[in-house]
């Protein structure tokens, strides 16, 4: 019973090996990298366009709505980063129709990665907007005794990203696997089905909370306006 | 009862009540807040598409603690350390 397509050794040589993980997320890559680049190359600005550039359009302006409702203000500089951890997530999650495919993202590493670079770029853009105090000096509101439980709620919440993803992902694997082993017809079809629902809806959910993590971090506090004398 | 006989029992008795456990619980937390979330959908329908996102990062937030359990539970049938451990020793023992 394979826990994660980590097992799936496709060549070995050493101490490095090519597993599952690594070949299915170039796979992934690949797919995004080239199909962006295949649609985008002759792009038009009027009524007559390609499908494909539709739906790219689609994709990304309901990206930057999305990222705008969690209230971030200008979400040209967050959707790269936003956009891809839920282009990367959905499309492993989509892909499990192909028979064959593992999701990459069944395996701890790869949600593990995830996430820390979710707890990188969070200090990263909360720098970028309030500058190196105004950030550190985030950690200690709203009184300094607050200081070590929101270090470790940035700690735990990065934990919780990794194991959200990957218990969500190998569930669903592990489910369609111990199904077909016991009714091979009808209910891995329907499992699988649940699965490409769950997938969706937790590359979104991951996607959203990184966003509004940044939002958090990146919350300006304006000062008080000082009160008008009453006239 | 020799030790991997308890290491067996405990193990299996433990993932199948966290499982339990660990479904019950998000189960109720879940129904209560889409009960909450339907109703503030009828009183303002205007806001659904915030209410509706709210409730869905809720549902995620509460269904990790349901993951955590089933993940325990895996760890305890398929990646037991205890297991293995125990399993390994019986091997050099009935090698000698």
């Amino acid at each position: 019973m394979r826990l994660s397509p980590d097992q799936l050794i496709f060549w070995q040589h050493g101490f490095f090996k090519l597993n599952g993980t690594i070949v299915f997320t170039w796979g992934l890559m690949i797919v995004l990298a080239a199909g962006s680049k295949l649609i985008t190359r002759r792009l038009s600005t009027d009524l007559n366009r390609s499908r494909w550039q539709n739906l790219l359009e689609i994709v990304v302006t309901g990206i930057e709505k999305q990222i705008e409702d969690v209230g971030l203000k200008h979400p040209e500089k967050y959707i790269g980063f936003l956009g891809t951890l839920f282009l990367f997530v959905a499309l492993a999650a989509l892909c499990t129709i192909i028979p064959g495919y593992e999701p990459p993202t069944g395996s701890l590493s790869t949600t593990a990665a995830l996430a820390l670079c979710v707890f990188v770029a969070v200090p990263l853009f909360g720098i970028e907007e309030q500058g190196l105090g105004g950030y550190l000096a985030s950690y200690t509101k709203p009184t300094f005794i607050m200081l070590p439980f929101n270090i470790i709620s940035e700690l735990s919440r990065t934990l919780a990203l990794a194991v959200r993803l990957f218990g969500n992902m190998m569930s669903g694997a592990m489910i369609i696997a111990i199904l077909l082993t016991i009714t091979p017809f009808l209910f891995p079809i329907v499992m699988t089905a649940l699965g490409l629902l769950t997938g969706m809806v937790q590359a979104y959910i991951f996607s959203i909370l990184a966003a509004v993590y940044i939002a958090a971090a990146t919350h300006t506090r304006k000062p008080k306006p000082a009160l008008a004398p009453k006239t | 009862m020799d030790s991997m006989t308890i290491i067996a029992v405990a193990s299996i008795a433990t993932a199948g009540l966290t499982t339990g456990i660990g479904c019950m619980c998000p189960a109720l937390g879940e129904g209560r807040s889409v009960a909450t979330a339907l109703t503030a959908l009828a009183q303002q329908p205007d806001a659904s598409a915030t209410i509706t996102r709210t409730l869905f990062v809720g549902l995620a937030m509460i269904e990790s603690t349901a993951i955590y359990c089933f993940v325990v539970s895996m760890i305890l049938i398929f990646a037991n350390p205890f297991w293995n451990h125990v399993i390994a020793g019986a091997a050099t023992v009935a090698g000698k």
